[in-house]
């Protein structure tokens, strides 16, 4: 079908053959109004992964508009420059499910150089789909003196409603705070009222499509922005700022996978994973996969795959010491992922075994809290 | 007056919602909920967004003056597509159907494929900023020669509860928008039209009835005038009302450009804060604003409070563009001094700002600087407009209660459309569109009803217009006597009615449940008034027929006649058959109602006469 846009503005459907070639339409030139940027606010440094921010559609080029720069994105929210100046880095435009953890390796790199250049925070903005896995990815990867925030939106930018806006301030202003986690930082309601702040390594889309989708698991949000006052508050188990080094550690292992157990699943399942590297299982319950996997688990660790277990509740612990499953496991080589949510641990393994391929030495910083992944003592209930 | 000669252009715009089981976008119910049961509420804030062509409509822009913060009520029966957390479902198949039949009763051509667009509404009546709505058909006839441009499917707004607070239970309803040609040029006119659109609307059977259900907007230029569209016309018997007013309205700003120009008016850019010299006023308004500003209107004065319309002026029209800024209107000397403003005040004013006998002085109250500045900005470029080349400017405006409009915002133009990129454009195939079936139009119904059940014509056309029509369809066709069925819907009901009987707690089935009664000789149809008065108060059918209808038989009813005969059987000799009267009333009050009048009548004349019979044996 050809599609007409008619004066009114209304597009139809017709059928091709009604149509003939009558001229290409003059090029009219996009508008880029100059932004002041006032010299006495923070500098902060945007790097763009899906460039939801200042997205739209683009009939002269049938695409989503590849311009990005800081005044792509003040045209847009406008608000922004109330908070501080930016630097922009267009690092990818991709729909996030389409992350690779090379892509997260450039991230990092590209984080690692603007932290560098002496910013007062960094901003990524990202889909939402996979945010929380480069979050992690990134706690990971960066020791940071500043905070680097993740920011999206649930509704998409060239809608009133959107909530990027909102976001994109609320963002701003963790980014300009004491906080210096790698964050997530997203609607807390359907209101427009508050954003929350999530630790990179303990946040989970739980909707999948309302705007308050994020959400901290196990412990509760490091704060919240207040909007539109742009307010922080941090709770006490934030990390502030203070001395610290910028540092990257970017190597992942990428033959790492992460499989969910059901009831009947078949052994041939574990067989495939034979020669990678590391396993992340999400068991039943306390860390449970049924009994008949277990000679296929034993093979895959005696191949040298490390296997670690968590749980597919995604709240609480694993603890494979309480039933005969449980221990046939822990006696077949399989390590017990705490607390620690399944695709974060995925993703931690990634990193471990970029640089450690002593099987006992890794297992130990599997169980180790580097990043507030990992809940030594657990407070939080449902 | 020759509308003729003034150049009177009119089309309409009809907005009818349809009585589908889902909603346009998703799956929830049509349901209208009252306010008061919501059960959750949030709060949004919208933002203007350009259009796919880089373009900013001038009427969202409008709309972001001020700020844009509004509340929502949800209900048990609303989801996460109305509160714009969720995409859209597909576009309602049952909606296009009938929108469908609609456009082929109007001779339309249907669109190959069906698009889905955001039209940008930021006045806070969509969670998302925007109506969706689809072109759905082209080119349609009207039988006095009119034509209908097109027909969109779109979905109903959310109803505004207060001030910026909406109710969700109505968003998402499908509507059906018909357009007219700038085809009409007489008031009257347009009010026939749009009464036949809506008679075509309802011989679908599809839409829904009441008020609010439909709502006609009017085109309205004159010669020299300019296009304004005026929205929210829900009274049919007003529209010509709508459009002679307009006229008017018009007109009356023409002859003030002409005066304007005689008196060489002009307006400047300077604005000057006043605040100083309402330090100690009466004036509520002024006392609690931040800042007052004043600005000059050279050759303004005397005609600023000049009517234009009933109840409205050029201050008026003023005053409602500044209102976009958040202040409540503004000033201005042609009413002054009045509202607690003395003439010591304005004289002060006057010379504050060298204003001259032929100037109006405008006074605005706001909360800010910024606020004052851009309420007199909007003045000043109303004010330019009364004496420019197009002194009527081309708006959107709201009608008042008594068919007066007041300004609402620019017309929109095209650049509020963007595509809905989560709904999939939908193909009307060829199949589909040929197997349309056209329902039976409400007129040719009216015709028929008079002819085959010998119903009196007024009577057939109210029927045929009643809401009520698919209950009488729906009796006729389970052998209900014509016209004791339509004799109940509009004349025992519309009785009841004005007598404080909540007739409309009867449903289909309560009617159908009565009549069959009736017909099976179980209730009188004397009986039907009391059946309705103890169903509308609450009782159910059965147990209001039992109380007021105990059964009786013809066995019972014979023995009972002979018994009232036989107990009066010298009355009865000496009355001979007089007696029938008196002794009808008797028998009546006896079966309470229970057994039909005829019935007990006929009955009772023969037992009558053949008592009489046996005495002169």
């Amino acid at each position: 079908m050809a599609v007409v846009k008619l004066d009114s503005g209304y597009n139809i459907g017709v059928d091709p053959v009604a149509c003939a070639f009558s001229g290409h339409p003059a090029e009219t030139p996009a508008k880029k109004p100059e932004v002041p940027q006032k010299g006495d606010l923070p500098t902060l440094s945007i790097v763009s992964t899906g460039g939801t921010i200042a997205s739209r559609i683009d009939y002269r080029t049938g695409s989503v508009t590849s311009q990005f720069d800081a005044a792509d994105i003040l045209t847009a929210i406008p608000e922004l420059a109330n908070v501080a100046n930016y630097r922009t880095i267009p690092l990818a435009t991709i729909l996030s499910e389409n992350m690779t953890p090379a892509i997260w390796q450039e991230l990092a790199r590209a984080i690692y150089e603007e932290i560098k250049q002496g910013v007062a925070g960094i901003i990524i903005t990202h889909g939402t789909d996979t945010m929380a896995y480069s979050a992690a990815a990134i706690s990971f990867m960066i020791d940071s003196p500043v905070p680097i925030v993740f920011v999206g939106s649930q509704r998409s930018a060239d809608r009133p409603s959107s909530d990027n806006a909102m976001n994109a301030v609320c963002a701003a202003r963790a980014a300009t705070s004491d906080l210096v986690e790698v964050a997530v930082v997203m609607h807390a309601t359907t209101c427009d009222d508050c954003c929350a702040i999530h630790r990179g390594t303990r946040v989970r889309k739980m909707h999948s499509s309302r705007r308050d989708a994020f959400r901290s698991i196990g412990i509760d949000p490091l704060g919240s922005v207040a909007y539109p006052s742009g307010e922080v508050s941090l709770e006490d188990h934030a990390v502030r700022r203070g001395n610290r080094k910028a540092g990257i550690h970017d190597r992942l292992e990428e033959h790492c996978g992460l499989l969910q157990f059901y009831p009947g699943i078949s052994s041939d399942l574990l067989d495939a994973y034979e020669g990678y590297q590391g396993l992340v299982l999400a068991g039943t319950g306390l860390g449970h996969v049924s009994t008949a996997l277990i000679p296929a688990l034993r093979r895959l660790i005696d191949g040298g795959t490390l296997v670690v277990m968590t749980t597919q509740c995604m709240q609480g612990r694993v603890c494979d010491r309480v039933y005969d499953t449980g221990r046939d496991l822990l006696a077949a080589g399989v390590i017990e992922g705490g607390d620690m949510l399944p695709e974060v641990a995925l993703v931690k393994m990634m990193w471990v075994l970029g640089d450690e391929r002593d099987p006992e030495k890794a297992a130990v910083l599997m169980q180790a809290d580097l990043k507030g992944e990992s809940n030594r003592r657990s407070t939080h209930g449902l | 007056m020759d509308y003729n000669a003034i150049g009177l252009t009119a089309g309409i715009e009809i907005h009818q919602q349809l009585n589908t089981g889902e909603k346009l976008f998703c799956h929830c119910l049509t349901l209208l909920r009252d306010s008061a049961e919501h059960s959750g509420e949030f709060f949004r804030y919208l933002r203007v967004t350009e259009s796919e062509m880089g373009e900013i409509d001038r009427a969202a822009q409008e709309e972001m003056k001020r700020d844009r913060k509004f509340q929502y009520y949800t209900y048990d029966t609303t989801c996460l597509v109305e509160n714009d957390e969720e995409p859209p479902a597909p576009l309602n198949d049952e909606a296009l159907s009938v929108c469908l039949t609609i456009a082929r009763m109007f001779g339309m051509t249907p669109v190959r494929q069906v698009h889905t667009m955001r039209k940008l509404v930021i006045d806070g009546s969509n969670t998302s900023g925007f109506q969706r709505t689809a072109l759905v058909a082209l080119n349609g006839t009207l039988p006095n020669g009119g034509e209908i441009e097109t027909i969109c499917l779109e979905e109903e707004a959310a109803q505004r509860v207060r001030d910026d607070i909406f109710s969700l239970d109505r968003l998402g309803i499908p509507l059906i928008e018909i357009t007219t040609s700038p085809c009409m040029h007489t008031p009257d006119e347009v009010q026939q039209v749009a009464e036949y659109i809506g008679m075509v609307l309802r011989s679908t059977g599809k839409v829904k009835r009441g008020i609010g259900t439909i709502r006609q907007d009017v085109n309205i230029s004159i010669r020299g005038g300019s296009r304004v569209e005026i929205k929210g016309v829900q009274e049919l018997d007003l529209i010509a009302e709508v459009v002679r007013r307009e006229v008017q309205r018009q007109e009356n700003l023409l002859a003030i450009r002409e005066k304007l120009l005689r008196r060489n008016a002009s307006v400047h850019d300077t604005t000057q804060d006043v605040t100083d010299l309402f330090i100690s006023t009466k004036s509520t308004v002024l006392k609690k604003a931040k800042r007052i500003y004043a600005l000059r209107l050279e050759g303004f004065g005397g005609l600023m409070g000049a009517e234009i319309q009933p109840d409205r002026r050029l201050g008026s029209e003023l005053s409602d563009y500044a209102k976009k800024c958040g202040v409540g209107g503004i000033f201005h000397t042609d009413e002054l001094p009045a509202y607690g403003i003395t003439a010591d005040e304005v004289l002060k004013l006057r010379a504050r700002i060298n204003a001259r006998d032929q100037d109006c002085v405008v006074i605005v109250a706001a909360a800010s600087n910024t606020q004052a500045q851009c309420a007199l900005r909007q003045v000043i470029s109303r004010a330019r407009k009364a004496f420019s080349e197009k002194p009527v400017p081309e708006e959107t405006r709201k009608m008042l209660e008594t068919g007066s409009s007041a300004y609402m915002r620019p017309l929109p133009g095209a650049a509020r459309m963007y595509p809905e990129t989560d709904v999939i454009p939908v193909i009307i195939g060829d199949e589909r569109w040929n197997g349309v079936k056209l329902p039976e139009l409400l007129s040719a119904k009216a015709q028929r009803f008079a002819q085959e059940y010998a119903i009196d014509r007024n009577y057939a056309t109210q029927l045929a217009l009643s809401e009520k029509l698919p209950l009488f369809e729906r009796a006729l066709a389970e052998g209900i006597k014509p016209k004791l069925a339509a004799f109940t819907i509009l004349s025992t009901c519309t009785e009841l009615r004005r007598e404080g009987v909540a007739v409309e707690k009867i449903t289909d089935e309560d009617y159908l449940a009565t009549w069959h009664a009736v017909e099976r000789g179980e209730a009188a149809k004397e009986a039907i008034p009391d059946l309705f008065r103890g169903v509308a108060s609450g009782d159910s059918f059965d147990g209001v027929i039992r109380k007021l209808a105990p059964a009786v038989s013809r066995q019972e009813l014979e023995s009972l006649i002979h018994r009232i005969i036989a107990d009066r059987s010298e009355f009865v000799e000496q009355k001979g058959r007089a007696a029938l009267g008196p002794l009808m009333g008797l028998v009546m009050t006896e079966v309470r109602g229970s057994v039909d009048g005829k019935t007990v009548s006929e009955l009772l004349r023969k037992e009558i006469e053949a008592a009489l019979a046996g005495k002169k044996r």
